[in-house]
């Protein structure tokens, strides 16, 4: 297992080579559950180094605004950030391979076997489980955030919160309204 | 018996869906549901439902369900016309917005764009988070999962894979 992490940052990472981008999104695949990007900042951030935590949030941040699901378009920049168009496809394929092929297995096994109570009980505490990491995720990825740019932050995410989560706005509106006034604030603090 | 008609309508279906899904497969959840179960008949409601909690319970991305409709509706090759389709559009746009981005992101104003859609982005995990736990959380023991899940992730390096091998086993001991 390699829950142990070594804490210091100094150490210099090389930069990963075609089969590190295949073998590492696909390790991250493997194990997301209930969600692929907190494991996937677990991966690049604290485990491999190939992404800062500012980097990360800067990628995902992009990756919010095209279409598709933000931890494959992740992959994709990340390995052309590193590799170029063979990096992009190798990490694309990494990310994607695996669960293609288990998701269809498990399609099979539960047409089979889904009815059995304990399966349903199984899965609901790994999504409550799961949503406890998203969370964690939040925290980590605000702490720089709020560190250092405090008064421009601290607003837009509790506004980007209430409208999505409480008010439940559509997705796409939130994002049209709330980017440009985010980066209006942005070029007004520059500086 | 399903032929080139049903594969050509998946694979129109999911190209087009790929350049709506911002913010991911969840955001065209809904879109797929009505093609899949009320335009092409493909499944019930309680498949597409099924399939849908599937994907959810496996590893990787929840687009997954894609595959599995491409699946259910033509097999193996179904899945994989499914898949490609849903991916390849966005995969594009992706790769050239970042070669793009990477040429510029010194710039000042792309500096200011991106310290912009940062707390956005905050916002946005946080959300799906609360939304969730929302739904997850349905009495005191998956509420604690939640949190001693969150807890451990946040302020130790232990492998949260731990944590969801014993919520798996609390799950399936049964509550809920």
């Amino acid at each position: 297992m390699t829950a142990e992490v070594q804490p210091s940052r100094s150490v210099p990472v090389q930069s990963p080579t075609l089969s590190d981008l295949f073998f590492h999104f696909m390790l991250i695949s493997a194990v997301a559950f209930g969600g692929v990007l907190p494991w996937a900042r677990r991966k690049l951030v604290e485990e491999r180094r190939w992404l800062t935590e500012r980097e990360f949030l800067d990628t995902l941040a992009l990756c919010q605004f095209l279409p598709g699901p933000n931890i494959v378009n992740l992959s994709i920049a990340v390995g052309a950030r590193f590799r170029g168009l063979p990096g992009s496809i190798a990490a694309f394929l990494g990310i994607l391979g695996l669960p293609c092929f288990i998701v269809v297995i498990l399609g099979a096994l539960y047409s089979r076997y889904g009815n059995l109570p304990a399966v349903g009980g199984g899965l609901l505490a790994v999504s409550a489980a799961a949503s406890g990491m998203i969370l964690a995720m939040a925290g980590k990825i605000a702490t720089p955030l709020l560190q250092r740019r405090p008064l421009e932050s601290a607003p837009v995410i509790v506004a980007v919160f209430v409208a999505v989560a409480l008010l439940r706005f559509p997705l796409p509106w939130v994002l049209l309204v709330a980017a440009p006034i985010s980066i209006g604030i942005g070029f007004w603090r520059r500086g | 018996m399903k032929g080139t008609g049903t594969l050509t309508a998946l694979a129109i279906n999911f190209l087009v869906l790929s350049l709506l899904a911002f913010g991911g497969a969840n955001a065209v959840i809904p879109e797929i549901q009505r093609q899949a179960v009320e335009v092409h008949h493909w499944m019930s409601g309680a498949q597409f439902a099924t399939l849908f909690a599937i994907a959810q319970a496996a590893p990787g991305p929840n687009v997954m369900v894609v595959t599995l409709v491409g699946w259910q509706v033509a097999g193996v090759l179904g899945a994989v016309v499914a898949t490609a389709a849903m991916m390849g559009p966005s995969w594009v746009l992706t790769f050239a917005v970042f070669r793009a981005w990477d040429k510029f992101k010194y710039q000042p104003w792309c500096m200011a764009i991106q310290n912009g859609l940062a707390p956005v982005t905050v916002g946005l995990v946080a959300s799906s988070a609360f939304l969730l736990a929302r739904d997850a959380d349905r009495d005191v023991v998956a509420f604690a999962l939640t949190a001693a899940t969150a807890a451990i992730a946040y302020w130790t390096r232990l492998n949260p894979l731990w944590v969801f091998a014993a919520a798996a086993i609390v799950g399936v001991a049964g509550f809920g």
